[in-house]
Protein backbone atom coordinates (compact mmCIF):
# COMPACT_ATOMS: atom_id res chain seq x y z
CA UNK A 1 0.00 0.00 0.00
CA UNK A 2 1.64 3.05 -1.02
CA UNK A 3 2.09 6.14 1.91
CA UNK A 4 -0.63 8.44 0.41
CA UNK A 5 -4.00 6.15 0.27
CA UNK A 6 -2.34 4.96 3.16
CA UNK A 7 -3.09 8.39 4.49
CA UNK A 8 -6.03 9.76 3.09
CA UNK A 9 -7.93 5.89 4.44
CA UNK A 10 -6.41 6.60 7.74
CA UNK A 11 -6.99 9.80 8.17
CA UNK A 12 -10.54 9.47 7.11
CA UNK A 13 -10.87 6.56 9.35
CA UNK A 14 -9.62 8.18 12.51
CA UNK A 15 -12.11 11.68 11.47
CA UNK A 16 -14.86 9.89 10.76
CA UNK A 17 -14.98 7.70 14.14
CA UNK A 18 -13.92 10.81 16.06
CA UNK A 19 -16.96 12.73 14.27
CA UNK A 20 -19.04 9.63 14.91
CA UNK A 21 -18.48 9.28 19.08
CA UNK A 22 -19.07 13.23 19.30
CA UNK A 23 -22.42 13.94 17.13
CA UNK A 24 -25.66 14.59 19.22
CA UNK A 25 -27.86 12.62 16.43
CA UNK A 26 -27.22 9.07 16.92
CA UNK A 27 -28.49 8.89 13.06
CA UNK A 28 -25.84 11.28 11.92
CA UNK A 29 -23.49 9.26 13.87
CA UNK A 30 -24.54 6.09 11.76
CA UNK A 31 -23.87 7.67 9.11
CA UNK A 32 -20.36 8.73 10.02
CA UNK A 33 -19.84 5.22 11.03
CA UNK A 34 -20.94 3.89 7.47
CA UNK A 35 -18.05 6.48 6.18
CA UNK A 36 -15.59 4.77 8.38
CA UNK A 37 -16.17 1.21 7.27
CA UNK A 38 -16.57 2.27 3.28
CA UNK A 39 -12.96 3.37 4.25
CA UNK A 40 -11.79 0.43 6.15
CA UNK A 41 -13.45 -2.03 3.19
CA UNK A 42 -10.84 -0.15 0.77
CA UNK A 43 -7.93 -0.12 3.17
CA UNK A 44 -8.67 -4.51 3.37
CA UNK A 45 -8.91 -4.35 -0.71
CA UNK A 46 -5.59 -2.74 -0.69
CA UNK A 47 -4.11 -5.39 2.10
CA UNK A 48 -5.13 -8.56 -0.48
CA UNK A 49 -7.90 -9.33 1.71
CA UNK A 50 -11.11 -9.18 -1.11
CA UNK A 51 -13.45 -11.26 0.47
CA UNK A 52 -13.08 -9.54 3.97
CA UNK A 53 -13.28 -6.17 2.02
CA UNK A 54 -16.82 -7.10 0.59
CA UNK A 55 -17.71 -8.77 4.01
CA UNK A 56 -17.40 -5.35 5.49
CA UNK A 57 -19.75 -3.69 3.16
CA UNK A 58 -22.44 -6.38 3.09
CA UNK A 59 -22.56 -7.58 6.80
CA UNK A 60 -20.99 -4.90 8.90
CA UNK A 61 -22.51 -1.85 6.33
CA UNK A 62 -25.35 -3.40 5.21
CA UNK A 63 -26.73 -5.22 8.04
CA UNK A 64 -25.03 -4.45 11.37
CA UNK A 65 -25.74 -0.36 10.68
CA UNK A 66 -29.08 -0.70 9.15
CA UNK A 67 -29.94 -2.80 12.33
CA UNK A 68 -29.01 0.50 14.36
CA UNK A 69 -31.13 2.70 11.94
CA UNK A 70 -34.20 0.54 12.44
CA UNK A 71 -33.73 0.43 16.35
CA UNK A 72 -33.14 4.45 16.14
CA UNK A 73 -36.56 4.57 13.92
CA UNK A 74 -38.51 2.29 16.06
CA UNK A 75 -37.48 3.75 19.62
CA UNK A 76 -38.07 7.48 18.27
CA UNK A 77 -35.58 8.99 20.67
CA UNK A 78 -36.29 12.95 20.86
CA UNK A 79 -34.10 13.34 24.61
CA UNK A 80 -30.76 13.17 22.49
CA UNK A 81 -31.77 16.54 21.09
CA UNK A 82 -31.63 17.88 24.77
CA UNK A 83 -29.65 17.63 27.46
CA UNK A 84 -25.65 17.48 27.45
CA UNK A 85 -24.24 15.16 25.11
CA UNK A 86 -21.31 13.52 27.49
CA UNK A 87 -21.69 12.33 31.36
CA UNK A 88 -20.29 13.92 33.77
CA UNK A 89 -17.41 11.94 34.40
CA UNK A 90 -15.56 12.93 31.45
CA UNK A 91 -12.23 13.87 32.75
CA UNK A 92 -12.02 10.75 34.30
CA UNK A 93 -12.68 8.71 31.05
CA UNK A 94 -10.03 10.68 29.33
CA UNK A 95 -7.91 9.77 32.21
CA UNK A 96 -8.73 6.34 31.68
CA UNK A 97 -7.90 6.35 27.94
CA UNK A 98 -4.69 8.07 28.11
CA UNK A 99 -3.87 5.49 30.79
CA UNK A 100 -4.67 3.08 28.65
CA UNK A 101 -2.95 4.73 25.79
CA UNK A 102 -0.22 4.44 27.74
CA UNK A 103 -0.04 0.97 28.93
CA UNK A 104 -0.51 -0.19 24.97
CA UNK A 105 2.42 1.93 24.10
CA UNK A 106 4.43 0.26 26.93
CA UNK A 107 3.46 -3.10 25.98
CA UNK A 108 4.79 -2.12 22.12
CA UNK A 109 8.15 -2.75 22.89
CA UNK A 110 8.14 -6.28 23.64
CA UNK A 111 6.22 -6.74 20.22
CA UNK A 112 8.39 -9.06 18.00
CA UNK A 113 6.83 -9.92 15.01
CA UNK A 114 7.44 -13.66 13.53
CA UNK A 115 8.96 -14.98 9.72
CA UNK A 116 6.54 -14.34 7.43
CA UNK A 117 4.28 -17.65 6.90
CA UNK A 118 3.39 -19.39 3.18
CA UNK A 119 0.36 -17.50 2.70
CA UNK A 120 2.72 -15.34 0.13
CA UNK A 121 1.01 -14.14 -3.13
CA UNK A 122 2.47 -17.14 -4.92
CA UNK A 123 0.65 -19.47 -2.81
CA UNK A 124 -2.45 -17.53 -3.52
CA UNK A 125 -1.81 -17.38 -6.89
CA UNK A 126 -1.27 -20.96 -6.86
CA UNK A 127 -4.40 -21.78 -5.48
CA UNK A 128 -6.71 -19.40 -7.55
CA UNK A 129 -7.62 -16.24 -5.67
CA UNK A 130 -7.28 -14.96 -2.23
CA UNK A 131 -10.76 -16.25 -1.80
CA UNK A 132 -10.72 -19.86 -3.06
CA UNK A 133 -7.28 -20.22 -0.32
CA UNK A 134 -8.92 -18.64 2.17
CA UNK A 135 -12.18 -20.98 1.75
CA UNK A 136 -9.85 -23.79 1.93
CA UNK A 137 -8.46 -22.99 5.39
CA UNK A 138 -11.73 -22.23 7.06
CA UNK A 139 -13.43 -25.32 5.25
CA UNK A 140 -10.74 -27.66 6.86
CA UNK A 141 -8.56 -26.42 9.75
CA UNK A 142 -11.41 -24.47 11.15
CA UNK A 143 -14.70 -26.28 10.77
CA UNK A 144 -15.58 -26.35 13.81
CA UNK A 145 -15.10 -22.75 15.34
CA UNK A 146 -17.36 -22.10 11.70
CA UNK A 147 -19.96 -24.14 12.69
CA UNK A 148 -19.72 -22.96 16.31
CA UNK A 149 -19.99 -19.21 14.56
CA UNK A 150 -23.32 -20.02 13.02
CA UNK A 151 -24.47 -21.55 16.50
CA UNK A 152 -23.79 -18.15 18.89
CA UNK A 153 -25.83 -16.47 15.68
CA UNK A 154 -28.55 -18.90 16.57
CA UNK A 155 -28.94 -18.03 19.81
CA UNK A 156 -28.41 -14.22 19.13
CA UNK A 157 -31.44 -14.52 16.66
CA UNK A 158 -33.67 -16.08 19.43
CA UNK A 159 -32.29 -13.89 22.26
CA UNK A 160 -33.39 -10.76 20.79
CA UNK A 161 -36.58 -11.92 19.36
CA UNK A 162 -37.34 -13.07 23.08
CA UNK A 163 -36.26 -9.75 24.58
CA UNK A 164 -37.67 -7.42 22.11
CA UNK A 165 -41.26 -8.76 21.53
CA UNK A 166 -44.26 -7.25 22.88
CA UNK A 167 -45.35 -9.31 26.46
CA UNK A 168 -48.17 -11.87 25.34
CA UNK A 169 -51.23 -11.72 27.96
CA UNK B 1 5.67 0.93 1.11
CA UNK B 2 3.73 1.05 4.58
CA UNK B 3 5.06 -1.08 7.36
CA UNK B 4 2.80 -2.96 9.88
CA UNK B 5 4.28 -0.64 12.36
CA UNK B 6 1.59 2.39 10.80
CA UNK B 7 -1.21 -0.04 11.07
CA UNK B 8 -0.23 -0.87 14.61
CA UNK B 9 -1.17 2.78 15.38
CA UNK B 10 -4.11 3.40 13.19
CA UNK B 11 -5.10 0.35 15.21
CA UNK B 12 -4.50 1.74 18.50
CA UNK B 13 -6.22 5.30 17.76
CA UNK B 14 -8.78 3.85 16.43
CA UNK B 15 -9.62 1.44 19.61
CA UNK B 16 -9.00 4.36 21.59
CA UNK B 17 -11.81 6.61 20.01
CA UNK B 18 -13.95 4.19 20.68
CA UNK B 19 -12.91 3.40 24.57
CA UNK B 20 -13.70 6.97 25.04
CA UNK B 21 -16.74 7.42 22.75
CA UNK B 22 -18.50 3.85 25.24
CA UNK B 23 -17.27 5.87 28.29
CA UNK B 24 -18.29 9.22 27.79
CA UNK B 25 -21.37 9.43 26.08
CA UNK B 26 -24.28 9.16 27.92
CA UNK B 27 -26.84 7.74 25.13
CA UNK B 28 -26.37 3.99 25.17
CA UNK B 29 -27.29 3.80 20.95
CA UNK B 30 -23.59 5.53 20.63
CA UNK B 31 -21.94 3.32 23.27
CA UNK B 32 -23.15 0.45 21.33
CA UNK B 33 -21.45 2.35 18.16
CA UNK B 34 -18.51 2.68 19.87
CA UNK B 35 -18.27 -0.91 20.62
CA UNK B 36 -18.63 -1.75 16.54
CA UNK B 37 -15.59 1.01 16.53
CA UNK B 38 -13.10 -1.07 18.79
CA UNK B 39 -13.85 -4.09 17.23
CA UNK B 40 -13.23 -2.52 14.08
CA UNK B 41 -10.02 -1.47 15.67
CA UNK B 42 -9.03 -5.17 15.99
CA UNK B 43 -10.05 -6.60 12.54
CA UNK B 44 -7.81 -3.83 11.26
CA UNK B 45 -5.04 -5.41 13.07
CA UNK B 46 -6.23 -8.86 12.27
CA UNK B 47 -6.19 -8.17 8.90
CA UNK B 48 -2.77 -5.94 8.43
CA UNK B 49 -1.31 -8.36 10.47
CA UNK B 50 -2.24 -11.31 8.61
CA UNK B 51 -0.78 -9.08 5.45
CA UNK B 52 2.35 -8.68 6.81
CA UNK B 53 3.12 -12.20 7.88
CA UNK B 54 1.36 -14.32 5.12
CA UNK B 55 -0.72 -16.11 7.85
CA UNK B 56 -4.33 -16.74 6.81
CA UNK B 57 -5.10 -16.96 10.67
CA UNK B 58 -5.51 -13.46 11.18
CA UNK B 59 -8.31 -13.19 8.41
CA UNK B 60 -10.06 -16.30 9.77
CA UNK B 61 -10.07 -15.00 13.18
CA UNK B 62 -11.82 -11.60 12.09
CA UNK B 63 -14.41 -13.64 10.22
CA UNK B 64 -15.42 -14.97 13.80
CA UNK B 65 -15.03 -11.37 15.09
CA UNK B 66 -17.94 -10.62 12.24
CA UNK B 67 -21.02 -13.10 13.57
CA UNK B 68 -19.83 -11.45 17.41
CA UNK B 69 -20.61 -7.96 16.55
CA UNK B 70 -23.41 -8.79 15.02
CA UNK B 71 -24.89 -10.88 17.81
CA UNK B 72 -23.81 -8.26 20.06
CA UNK B 73 -25.37 -5.71 17.83
CA UNK B 74 -28.57 -7.88 17.54
CA UNK B 75 -28.83 -8.85 21.68
CA UNK B 76 -27.74 -5.14 22.54
CA UNK B 77 -30.13 -3.33 20.49
CA UNK B 78 -33.11 -5.13 22.03
CA UNK B 79 -32.37 -5.16 25.46
CA UNK B 80 -32.77 -1.32 24.73
CA UNK B 81 -36.21 -1.64 23.02
CA UNK B 82 -37.06 -3.64 26.00
CA UNK B 83 -35.74 -0.74 28.52
CA UNK B 84 -37.34 1.65 26.37
CA UNK B 85 -40.81 0.02 26.60
CA UNK B 86 -40.35 -0.25 30.07
CA UNK B 87 -39.15 2.88 31.28
CA UNK B 88 -38.56 5.74 28.30
CA UNK B 89 -34.85 5.59 29.14
CA UNK B 90 -32.23 5.51 26.12
CA UNK B 91 -29.64 7.59 28.30
CA UNK B 92 -27.49 5.56 30.64
CA UNK B 93 -28.03 7.71 33.89
CA UNK B 94 -32.02 6.99 33.77
CA UNK B 95 -31.19 3.28 34.68
CA UNK B 96 -30.02 3.25 38.34
CA UNK B 97 -32.61 0.69 40.13
CA UNK B 98 -29.28 -1.01 41.50
CA UNK B 99 -28.00 2.14 42.85
CA UNK B 100 -27.74 1.22 46.91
Amino acid sequence: MSPGAFAYLGGMVLACAALAISRRNPVHSVLWVLVMFFHLAAIYLLLGAEFLAAVQVIIYAGAILVLFLFAIMVLNIRQEEMGPRFSGGWPLALALVLALAVMLLGAWGSLRLPEAGPFGPELLAQKGGHTKALGEVLYTTYLLPFELASLVLLVAIIGAIVLAKKRLK
Amino acid sequence: MVGPEAFLWLSLGLFLIGTLGFLTRRSIIIMLISIELQLNAVNLLLVSLSHYLQDPRGQVLVLFVIPVAAAEAAIGLAILMALFRLKAAAHVEQIKEMRG
